[in-house]
Order: structure tokens, then C-alpha cells, then sequence
């Protein structure tokens, strides 16, 4: 059964939010010697912006916007009496690491920024992982091929997903967008992210998740808009949270840490928290591993029963990590009447969590997809439920790729927080928390960020996947993203490339 | 149910500053003078400790700065950055890489499993150990929960000849059969590394620390002058082939270790014929071929072998095979012969994180030896001066052995932890069947060729991006 698009439906407009710090982070410097003589011919040629003209003198005031060489009129060329020099920035070089290396931070500020992709000078496109999504490339005949029939405009383009697939009386749920926000929770983040991150969902068409922490009354306006999740420590969880929802979650493991529990400590249990989760202020929580009442595919089936009676018209949605049978979980989950697979693979995970699982323990998300996909597909029930990947989806390239392999859409967590300028130190847990006031319940530092300004950046980083993920479509001479699901052949790994 | 075997774990200071990832560079030409400086804003109050140390020159602003990049973001000027520091980047090798080093630092000081947050920032996949992963149990396999205290995982192993089933004599009483073996309640043993800057005081706190945690560390034999009698029964000489060791053997050790040459035979008879209850372990170098040694020494009566490859993991014939392979296939042809359950393997060489423990016993070892990491634990850089004769840069060898055996406590305290989180994970409840279940693991090359194996054409005209 296919759905029309809800014609209700209008796309955000992208707004230009700059760094909410005073010195936003490039990959060059631009050095002005003395020898300027304030002549503003690098004002007149920099495409970008760098140079500004005030009082009559020419400053470098957006270092963080130059290219580079790539740059087609560099100012250091035009300059009469060779002021300017380009020098590498050496905070640049210390930031991110092989996942998310500095040129894919940098990018993702500029999306945030501009609602763009970055024009040059950045590789926007991968990582140094030297694997998986990182060694996938997206292959494009030449000429693209064309589609006669494909809209004209990119805001006609379909990448909408249909989350009810099994065409029960659940809500017929469609997003507009193939991402939604993976669950954080109130308590792991400050309520200025959760919010930021629910009401660029809202804006965009599409759900955000609210973790175990419960479900706070300021999502109350986004309700349409959340989805909330019911895991092991079962904290926050009503019969009114779940009534007031579209989408329930249960979270059987998490990509950070599969097979682990979580433990929030004493200190973070704030009377804000305690009386969220329903627990006593000052006590750490800790979160079992797994689900003790369910030891088998049956007892997950009464789990559902149990959310679709109480509410009857919810999706259900089956958050897993990815264990070598993930492929049976997933069909399991779907004779248990899911409608959502969401698989979490292991190298993603906002949340603190042991060094030694976050690389050891299940698989990377890039083999679960196509393991279950495939095993879906031969069950002969692929397309009665929807699948959703996450666990290091980090680019619209990723999100191409990984729907490639199989999966209808993804779910995405450290992005939104990229976007937000984290710059991934991994001191979440520390002190008094994220120090950028991103990951933090201290009331100062939640003060760092505006809700406003949070909102904007991720409405502004999607809407350029978005444009992205539409670019790709059209060069595979595509309508609809619908048509990339499971489309292997779009895809070439470097490392098996048969040289001809 | 045997009392459960908890570590208990202690902050004990380090001596010297840790050398970290970055630095920062601040100058002052310029400056504002801004009457709130950003400096004064830092979450951690770096600035506030400022301060040079005498004995290293080190700022302690750069050890203690969380590179929240706050200040460099923040000030006017433009005058504070942070860059990367070469002297970590150039710590230790390729296998011993600064994170290895500075993450068994901290280990050492806290004795706290490494906790972060926003997922793994590593690379995809690497040679060896780090070209697997390890199961984990979901839905219709529960997990357990060993590290919390609320299920029991025991984590201990037999090392020696265990019984293989019980013998009766005709009126049916049970009669004493050949096996002979120590229980040590964890799959990690100690040695002595090949190289470092130690001291008697360095091997005593060792020893002290091995009986502490009930395990064993190897020692070459003429350090067990250094190590006080009464700390005999956890050490474990390695006996050469000359000199006449036999009349210590009385005195309370429990195992030896003879390293592998056709030499080696005679060693292993004189040791017999000096006593019956020493348990014997046979040190067989990594390289091609291991595998027949190994069958055809278990085939004479070796009880332990262990199997040791170079300082980095790798097989030390340079055919760029590691640990991982090496241990697969010694234990697989002795499941083939049927001769696995009678003996104990052991593997060594390049075990540096705790997730190589579990790995290796899922490949088929029944515990690893820990070497370099009781000298890291120690602070030691790996800068490997001590093997040129030059003096440690952190004085290992002053250090009190009180201080060593904490240390090492601590580490082998917080890779327990890591092993229990992992067993739990996986739904193992006793090392000892985690042996050899390659189904509890995933393998890069086997997983890859088979997901990414098809995707290797690019027809004319098209291309990448």
C-alpha cells in the first residue's frame, strides 16, 4: 500500500547560523602582515567572505571560510604587496579522529552554517576509518541517465519513508526526510539539545526519540512528534507516555555499548531527573542488561501486546544491536508484530560507555544491514516492515550507502550533536558534563547554548543532506529514495575493486 | 560456587605527569587584557593549576586541559591554540601506540575500566586481534551481569594436566588419577618483559602483586635471587639448560618454564626426576610450523605449552601472521587429535589491551601472559632507552615495590572488569568455556569478503564518488 504525501507538508527554509563562538574553527589561517596597504582587493575577489572592510581597514574576520588552494581567485595571489599568507590552522589538525577526522567536523559546522554542503576545500564525503562506509563508494553511470518523469524541483523530489509497512490499523506514519533522531535522554543531554533536536524534527517532518530518561512536559507541543522509548530500567515509562505518542521504541540494546546496561551516576540524578525516572535524588540508576522479562521471541511478542494495548494505534518500533544472529532477531521481531527494525551497530553511540565495547563487541552497522535485509527478503516479509539503520551514520553519503545496502532509512545521534559544535573530545561524563553545554544538565553551562540557535543548526544540517541525497538520486538517474533500497550494484568496495 | 574473586582497586598516583595528546600554545603578545579572560572561564580550572614542573619542565596546564576548546574558541585575540604534541605522537610503535599507552596509564593510576563518551573513534579495522569482534547475546540469549555483582562469572582456569573423566577401581572407589593443576582465578598470567629499566624492588613488587591476585609471573632465573622465599609458590622460574636449579624447586615453586630446544628435552627429564609435582610449562616461539611442535610435545607428555609471538603479536618468522591465527591453529590441531582437553595453552606477545584476553581465549588459549604492560603500569614510555643503557626518564627502577604491586593491581583489576563485561555480553558465565567459541566471535576477513565481496565492478564510463 502506498501512501501520498501529506500535501500539508512544506519544507523549512534553510537560515544562515553561524558558530556560537566568537572564534569558529577552519581548516586555514590567513596571516595580514603589516605591509597591507588596505586596498580591499581581497574583499572584492574572496567568494566566501574571509576578508571584511571596516573603517577602512581590511581585516580577516571568517579565516574559518577560506578553501584554501582550492580556492578559484586566491587573495594571496591578488594581493599588490604580498601581505597575506595561507598557513594550515593547527587546532584544526588536533581535532576529531579517524571516525569523524576534522575535515568531516568542519563540513558538518558548515551545513549547520549554511544549510549547505561546504563548496570546496573540505571532503565532506568520508572518514579515515580506512573501512566499511570509508571504503564504500556510490557508483554513477555517465551520463546520469535521467528520469523523464522526475520532478522538476528538488522540494518535489520524494526521500519520504513509510513507516507502517504491515498495512495494519497502527498510524499510517511517513517522514519526509529518511532520518530521524535517535534517542538521548533527558538527563544525557541538557533539555535545550532534546528540544533543539525535537523541534528540528517537527520542522522537517520527521520524529525524534527521547531515550529512557522519560518523557519531560516541554516535548508536549511536539508529541506528533516523538517517539518514546521503553527500555530495560523501564524508566519514565507511563501508560500516559506511551498514549501520547505515534511511535514506541522498545530499546533492547544500544550500539555504545551492546550487551551492556547503563549506570547514571548518583550525581547526575538531579531532583529534575529523580522525579522524571520516578527515583530517589543523589542514587545512581542503573539500567539492566538485558530485559529480564524477556528471555525468548515470546516473551518480546507479550512486550508488544502490552504497547499495543494500550495503545492501539502506535508503531512499534524493535531498537537492537547487532550480534551475528541479527538477521534472526529481525525476523523474530517481525512475527512479533513490529513495524520498525531500528539496528544499532557498534561503532556509534553518543552516550559514555566502555572504551573496550564500543570497538569490540557486535558488528559495524555496515554488515548487519545487508545480513538482514537479505534474511528479511528470503522470510519473503521485507516489505512488510521497515528498517532502520544507525550506529555511525555520519554523512548523506553514509545514508546512501547504508540504503544501498538495505536499509529504507536511518537514525542519526552524533551528527545532530556535530551540529551543534560538539567537537567530539569524549569527555561527555567529566566534571560537570559536555563543556560546551551540549551533554550537561549544570545550569551554566546549558546556558552556552540558545534553543533558537540549536534548532537552526539541525534544521540547516538536514536540509543539506537532504540537497545532497537528492543530487545522488538524480545522478543515478532516480525518482525516489525508495528506489535505492537494497540496490547493492550502486555501491563498489575500493578494497575488492576488480582492476580491468 | 567457589567465594567470589573481586580485585580491590585503589587510586595510586602516578610519579611524573602523563604526556598527552595536545598541548597548549598561548602567547601573550597582544593580548587584550580583557577584563573577563577566557582563562579564567575554564570549565576544568586549568589555568588555575598553572604551573611549570621542576623535575619534567612540563606545564601542568597541558596535562590537565580536556581540549574542550572553550579558550581557543573564545579569546579576542586569537592567542590561544591547541596543537598536537609531538613527543606523544612519537610514543612507542605501531602496536604500543600512544593511546595503548596512556589508556594503561590510567588503568594503572585508577584501576577504572576507560569510560568515554560519542562513540569509537578508531579505526574500522587493523592486523591481528583488532580484525575481530566479540559477540553478544540478545533477545533469545540472556546476557549476564557480572560486572554489578548480581550474577556470578567466574573467570578462573585450570593450568596443568586436568582429569579427563574420574577412574574407579573394581569396588568402585574413585582412585587418584595423573592429573595435576593449579586453579588461578583469572586467564591472565605475568612475565617478566624482555626489556626494561628494573630493579630487585621492581621484580619483588611483581612477585607481590602475582600473590596478590592468586596468578603466576615468569621470571628468568636468576631474578629469583631478587624475590623473597616466601613469594616462591606464584613465581615461575625459567630454567635453562645448564646450571643446577633442581634444589630450589623444593623450596615452594609450583611451575617452571623451559623454553623450547631440542635441548629443552633433557631440561624437562632433570626437572621430572627433581620433582614429581613441579608443573612443567614448555615455551614454543610463534613461527610456521608451531602447530606440529606443539601436537607432538603434547603427544610426549607436555602438559602447558605457551605459545609466545614477537612484542607486537606477531608471528616471529615475519610472515605478517599474528597471535590470532597462531593460536587457532595449535588449538584446533590438538582438538583434531584429541589431545586438547588434556593440556593448558598459553599465548603471549603484544597482549595490550583487555580486550586481547577474551579474544585470545576465543581463538582457543586457555589465558594469556601479560609482559610489557607491568612496565607501563609503571609509567614506562616504551621509549625503550633502558635497552641502550641509558637512564629511565621515569625512574622505574627507584620506584618502592609497594607502589609497583599496586599498579599492576590496578591494571589487572580494571582488564578483570573489562573481562566481565565482556563475558557478560556474551552470556558466558566460566572462562573455561569460553575456549575455542570462534561462534561468540565475528572475524573482519571472513565478514567482509562476504558483504563487500560482490561489490567489485565498475563498468566503462561510470564513476566514484
Amino acid at each position: 500500500m502506498s501512501l501520498s504525501r501529506d500535501s500539508k507538508y512544506k519544507l523549512p527554509e534553510g537560515v544562515r547560523t553561524p558558530s556560537r563562538f566568537r572564534n569558529a574553527i577552519g581548516k586555514y589561517r590567513l596571516h595580514r602582515s603589516g605591509e597591507c596597504i588596505g586596498c580591499g582587493k581581497c574583499a572584492a575577489v574572496c567568494p566566501y567572505g574571509v576578508h571584511v572592510i571596516r573603517r577602512g581597514r581590511v581585516r580577516v574576520e571568517n579565516a574559518y571560510r577560506c578553501v584554501g588552494p582550492d580556492c578559484p581567485h586566491p587573495c594571496y595571489e591578488v594581493c599588490p604587496v604580498q601581505a597575506l599568507t595561507l598557513r594550515p590552522n593547527p587546532d584544526f589538525e588536533g581535532l576529531g579522529d579517524f571516525r569523524w577526522p576534522p575535515e568531516l567536523l568542519a563540513s558538518t559546522w558548515h551545513m549547520a552554517e549554511f544549510s549547505h554542503m561546504p563548496p570546496k576545500g573540505l571532503n565532506y564525503k568520508t572518514g579515515n576509518s580506512d573501512g566499511g562506509f570509508d571504503k564504500l563508494r556510490l557508483k554513477f553511470p555517465v551520463p546520469a541517465p535521467g528520469s523523464p518523469d522526475a520532478p522538476k524541483t528538488d522540494e518535489d523530489m520524494d526521500v519520504g519513508v513509510e513507516l507502517n509497512r504491515r498495512g495494519d490499523h497502527a498510524h499510517r506514519v511517513r517522514i519526509e526526510v529518511p532520518f530521524y533522531g535517535g534517542g538521548m535522554s533527558y538527563g544525557s543531554v541538557s533539555i535545550t539539545t532534546m528540544l533543539s533536536r525535537i523541534r528540528a524534527a517537527a520542522a522537517l517532518g520527521t520524529f525524534c526519540c527521547t531515550g529512557e530518561g522519560g518523557y519531560p512536559d516541554e516535548l508536549k507541543p511536539y508529541d506528533d512528534h516523538v517517539i518514546t522509548q521503553v527500555a530495560t530500567g523501564l524508566f519514565g515509562v507511563r501508560e500516559e507516555t506511551i498514549q501520547r505518542v505515534k511511535i514506541v521504541e522498545f530499546k533492547y540494546a544500544q550500539g555504545a555499548k551492546p550487551g551492556l546496561g547503563g549506570h547514571l551516576l548518583g550525581e547526575k540524578v538531579t531532583p529534575g531527573v529523580a522525579r522524571m525516572r520516578e527515583a530517589v535524588v543523589g542514587y545512581p540508576l542503573f539500567s539492566p542488561f538485558p530485559f529480564h522479562s524477556v528471555y525468548s521471541v515470546e516473551d518480546h511478542k507479550k512486550h508488544v501486546d502490552w504497547i499495543k494495548a494500550i495503545n492501539p494505534e502506535a508503531l512499534v518500533s524493535v531498537k537492537v544491536s547487532t550480534p551475528t544472529d541479527v538477521d534472526m532477531v529481525a525476523v523474530g521481531s517481525y512475527y512479533a508484530g513490529a513495524h520498525i527494525i531500528h539496528l544499532d551497530g557498534s561503532y556509534g553511540g553518543t552516550g559514555a560507555a566502555p572504551d573496550i565495547a564500543k570497538k569490540n563487541i557486535a558488528m559495524p552497522i555496515e554488515y548487519a544491514v545487508p545480513k538482514v535485509h537479505g534474511f528479511l527478503t528470503e522470510e519473503g516479509v521485507r516489505d512488510q516492515i521497515t528498517v532502520i539503520a544507525s550506529g555511525g551514520i555520519r554523512t548523506p553519503h553514509d545514508v546512501a550507502k547504508i540504503i544501498a545496502l538495505g536499509a529504507d532509512g536511518v537514525c542519526t545521534g552524533t551528527a545532530d550533536l556535530v551540529a551543534l559544535e560538539c567537537i567530539r573530545c569524549h569527555n561527555c561524563e567529566s566534571g560537570r558534563g559536555c563543556a560546551r553545554g551540549i551533554a550537561t544538565t549544570d545550569p551554566e553551562l546549558m546556558g552556552l547554548m540558545d534553543l533558537d540557535w540549536g534548532t537552526q543548526r539541525i534544521i540547516n544540517m538536514f536540509l543539506a543532506w537532504r540537497r545532497e541525497l537528492i543530487r545522488i538520486l538524480r545522478r543515478l538517474g532516480m525518482k525516489t529514495l525508495k528506489e535505492l533500497v537494497g540496490r547493492t550494484d550502486c555501491l563498489v568496495h575500493l578494497d575488492y575493486l576488480e582492476s580491468r | 560456587m567457589p567465594s567470589k574473586y573481586v580485585i580491590p582497586t585503589r587510586t595510586v598516583a602516578h610519579r611524573f605527569r602523563p604526556i598527552t595528546r595536545s598541548g597548549i600554545v598561548a602567547w601573550e603578545e597582544g593580548c587584550l587584557k580583557c577584563a573577563v579572560c577566557v582563562k579564567t572561564q575554564c570549565v576544568y580550572g586549568v589555568y588555575d593549576h598553572r604551573g611549570l614542573d621542576p623535575r619534567q619542565m612540563v606545564d601542568a596546564i597541558d596535562n590537565e586541559c580536556m581540549n574542550c576548546l572553550r579558550c581557543v574558541q573564545g579569546c579576542p585575540g586569537e592567542l590561544i591554540h591547541k596543537t598536537v604534541n609531538p613527543e606523544y605522537q612519537s610514543l612507542g610503535d605501531v602496536h604500543w601506540t600512544p593511546e595503548v599507552i596512556s589508556k594503561l596509564w590510567a588503568q594503572a593510576q585508577t584501576g577504572k575500566i576507560p569510560v568515554s563518551g560519542a562513540g569509537y573513534p578508531g579505526p574500522f579495522t587493523g592486523p591481528g586481534f583488532d580484525a575481530m569482534w566479540t559477540d553478544m547475546s540478545e533477545i533469545v540469549r540472556p546476557t549476564r551481569d557480572g560486572i554489578h555483582g548480581r550474577e556470578y562469572i567466574s573467570t578462573g582456569i585450570d593450568v596443568g594436566r586436568t582429569p579427563e573423566r574420574l577412574l574407579f577401581d573394581g569396588t568402585g572407589t574413585p582412585q587418584p588419577n595423573e592429573a595435576r593443576f593449579l586453579n588461578i582465578p583469572l586467564p591472565i598470567l605475568l612475565q617478566v618483559p624482555a626489556f626494561g629499566a628494573v630493579s630487585e624492588k621492581t621484580i619483588r613488587g611483581w612477585a607481590a602483586a602475582a600473590r596478590r591476585l592468586g596468578t603466576l609471573i615468569t621470571a628468568p632465573w636468576g631474578m629469583l635471587d631478587a624475590i623473597p622465599e616466601d613469594l616462591y609458590p606464584w613465581v615461575v622460574p625459567a630454567v635453562s639448560e645448564d646450571a643446577g636449579q633442581e634444589a630450589v624447586m623444593a623450596q615452594g615453586v609450583r611451575m617452571v618454564e623451559i623454553p623450547w630446544t631440542e635441548a629443552g628435552r633433557k631440561t624437562m627429564e632433570r626437572v621430572k626426576n627433581a620433582s614429581s609435582e613441579v608443573l612443567i610449562s614448555v615455551r614454543l616461539p610463534l613461527e610456521a610450523g608451531v602447530e606440529e611442535t606443539a601436537l607432538s610435545l603434547v603427544r610426549e607428555g607436555a602438559s602447558i605449552l605457551h605459545l609466545m609471538a614477537d612484542a607486537q603479536g606477531a608471528y616471529l618468522d615475519g610472515t605478517g601472521r599474528y597471535l590470532k591465527e597462531g593460536i587457532q591453529t595449535v588449538h584446533l590441531n590438538l582438538v583434531e587429535a584429541g589431545l586438547r582437553d588434556q593440556m593448558t595453552l598459553l599465548a603471549s606477545g603484544g597482549i595490550a589491551m583487555a580486550e586481547h584476553v577474551p579474544k585470545s581465549i576465543i581463538c582457543g588459549a586457555d589465558g594469556v601472559v601479560v609482559d610489557f604492560p607491568l612496565l607501563i603500569a609503571l609509567e614506562c614510555r616504551m621509549c625503550r632507552r633502558c635497552t641502550r643503557d641509558l637512564a629511565c626518564p621515569v625512574e622505574i627502577p627507584e620506584t618502592p615495590g609497594s607502589w609497583v604491586a599496586s599498579r599492576v593491581i590496578n591494571l589487572v583489576g580494571a582488564w578483570h572488569n573489562q573481562l566481565l563485561e565482556v563475558m557478560g555480553a556474551m552470556g558466558i558465565r566460566d572462562a573455561r568455556r569460553l575456549r575455542g567459541e570462534t561462534g561468540r566471535a565475528m572475524f573482519f576477513e571472513a565478514l567482509d569478503e562476504e558483504i563487500f565481496g560482490s561489490m567489485n565492478r565498475v563498468e566503462n564510463g561510470c564513476e566514484l564518488e
